[in-house]
């Protein structure tokens, strides 16, 4: 462990790998990756092959769900790697932390972790909030091609392929992906996140500004959740990126008081 | 009261606390939990301007001279809602019972608007608890903390069976005002605990009561503003938007400000400090100098002096039937503070 330095672990070779796997988890719920919004405490590899995690939240009380699929997705991503033979996934400061830890390591699931306390697993709960990460990308996408003269109308009728490249529609199209969501390039721009249906052009002015408000509630979201953590920890996590994705809409922190 | 470039605003800050959080309070068995609880709380402190942080001890337990002098004498308040918290898990004593803040706000008549509490899962005893506080402190009001937990429950919906009939009691013991409070646990906990759906429910069940959704639904303050548009009787309290937000990302600030001025409306939001969370005092100096930062917000409601007096203020004013001097009224053409039909409808 290392803290502050931006580093993983002891500097084997091996942790860059590991940590280049936990950039894959994402907080379901501010849909950015644990890595850069300094979730991710310590990692490093043996040469044996076993995988060290320790991972780290902005409050002791944050929502149980999301954080065991964070640990849960944490444990896939690790164990996924060559030469990882066995993963030790660890949340830290938790008021759950035993049932999460407990649950992940021994592989029940979310139910049987929480006895009593859940009656299911949480797909449903994931796919909710990819539908708040498509219609906030859709936020993303719009907002630069109004900027850039595109009115509504032409916003409806508009193809994915027609849409210029940028980070913001990959992104898009990989979470309408993971959704089963039409996400080639003959599909529309602009989907009900729930069914994949075209929206309408009476509807298309409440479509976009839910997708700006579901913007901005994950990126205030985000930036409570940073703030917290700083005042929670003074060290930065591994690969924690102040500024979040770059070109995915969550403005840097140079602009904004710290 | 606050003056600035000579406007007069009457402040009412309806969402505020005066817990003791410290050891002497914490069960034992559930040290964890309370010392968790209250560093959460600090945390957000940390949100606001430095200079205005204090020790987690001072936070732990402040007193009634800190209060009176931050809210008071410092914080331009003149009426304060007291929002109990009892969290009796936790804190021997609770962390913020009704009868704390009555015990402190007898002694300055006048001050305080004394709201209570109720729990759908307390059964027949909790509805003669919430008869027994709505006669003794006179309450108008109650704060409800839907992921309190309770004997091995981790919280509750408002739309459950129990939850109306808590609320059927409530709207006949007088109350009116129900301000939510959204917390990251509840049953089952596969579901989304932040979930404003049951408001929703519950508000368009209970036409007559208000519902004042407290940090405006955050962390959903999207499904809250989809919501709010729709309910006439919702409204968004703003403790944690102001002091959470306004200091440390003025820009999310006036993102989140822009999108409830569309939603919701400037008649239907609340000033609430969350003291001890936050003083007041910075958070209404900043409110009322506060606007858009440049061009790119061009397609947002404004918010002008008289949407600040009524957001600071007057609509919380109307809402708990507190007189306000004439001096700081708006002038006929300022519009209905608390208006429930002005929110703006969108389809």
């Amino acid at each position: 462990m290392r803290p502050g330095t931006g580093l993983a672990g002891d500097g084997q070779p091996g942790d860059g790998l590991l940590l280049a796997a936990l950039g894959t988890v994402r907080d379901p719920e501010l849909d950015e990756p644990i890595t850069s919004l300094g979730f991710v405490a310590a990692c490093s590899l043996s040469g044996g092959g076993d995988a060290e995690v320790r991972l780290r939240l902005p409050t002791y009380f944050c929502a149980p769900n999301f954080a065991y699929l964070m640990v849960a997705d944490a444990y896939d991503a690790v164990i996924a790697l060559p030469g990882v033979r066995a993963a030790h996934v660890v949340l830290e400061d938790h008021f759950a932390s035993d049932a999460i830890n407990g649950g992940v390591a021994a592989q029940s699931g979310f139910a049987r972790s929480f006895d009593g306390e859940a009656v299911g697993e949480l797909h449903e709960l994931r796919r909710d909030f990819l539908r708040k990460a498509v219609m906030a990308g859709t936020d993303q996408v719009c907002r630069t091609l109004q900027a850039g003269g595109s009115d509504p109308e032409r916003l409806r009728a508009m193809t994915l392929a027609e849409v210029p490249p940028s980070r913001a529609l990959t992104r898009l199209r990989e979470r309408r992906a993971e959704l089963g969501l039409p996400a080639g390039p003959d599909a529309l721009l602009l989907i009900d996140p729930a069914t994949g249906a075209p929206v309408s052009a009476q509807a298309v002015p409440l479509h976009l500004r839910r997708a700006r408000v579901t913007a901005t509630s994950l990126e205030a979201n985000g930036s409570i959740c940073r703030g917290m953590l700083r005042h929670r920890y003074d060290t930065s996590g591994l690969g924690e990126s102040l500024a979040g994705q770059p070109g995915a809409g969550h403005p840097g922190p140079s602009e904004e008081n710290q | 009261m606050y003056e600035k470039d000579g406007e007069k605003y009457f402040v009412v800050d309806s969402h505020m606390h005066y817990w003791n959080a410290a050891p002497d309070n914490w069960v034992p068995g559930a040290e964890q939990y309370a010392k968790g609880w209250i560093e959460c709380f600090h945390a957000y402190q940390g949100l606001g301007p430095p200079e205005t942080h204090w020790s987690i001890e001072h936070f732990q337990k402040y007193s009634e001279d800190d209060l009176m002098k931050d809210v008071f004498e410092d914080g331009y308040v003149d009426v304060a809602v007291f929002q109990p918290t009892y969290l009796k898990e936790w804190y021997k004593e609770g962390f913020n019972t009704t009868e704390r803040n009555a015990l402190m706000g007898e002694k300055h008549p006048g001050k305080f608007i004394y709201n209570t509490r109720f729990d759908p899962r307390d059964g027949d005893e909790g509805l003669k608890q919430l008869q027994r506080n709505v006669e003794r402190f006179g309450s108008k009001g109650v704060k409800l903390y839907t992921a309190e937990w309770n004997n091995g429950s981790r919280g509750y919906k408002l739309s459950d069976p129990a939850a109306y009939n808590f609320l059927q009691a409530a709207q006949e013991l007088g109350i009116k005002n129900i301000h939510v409070h959204k917390g990251p646990t509840i049953w089952p906990l596969d579901k989304d605990a932040f979930d404003v759906s049951d408001v929703d429910h519950a508000a368009t069940d209970f036409p007559a009561l208000n519902f004042i959704v407290e940090h405006v639904g955050l962390p959903r303050i999207e499904d809250f503003c989809f919501m709010a548009t729709q309910e006439p009787n919702v409204y968004a309290g703003l403790s944690v938007v102001i002091g959470g937000l306004m200091y440390a990302r003025p820009k999310f600030f006036a993102k989140v400000m822009g999108e409830l001025l569309f939603w919701v409306g400037e008649d239907k939001m609340t000033f609430g400090s969350d003291y001890g969370i936050w003083e007041p005092k910075w958070q209404i100096e900043g409110f009322v100098d506060w606007d858009y930062p440049g061009d790119e917000f061009s397609d947002f409601p404004r918010l002008g002096t008289a949407g600040k007096k009524k957001i600071l203020g007057l609509n919380a004013a109307k809402l708990y039937d507190i007189e306000v001097p004439a001096e700081y009224r708006l002038p006929a053409d300022a519009g209905t503070p608390a208006a429930r039909d002005d929110a703006q409808l969108v389809d």
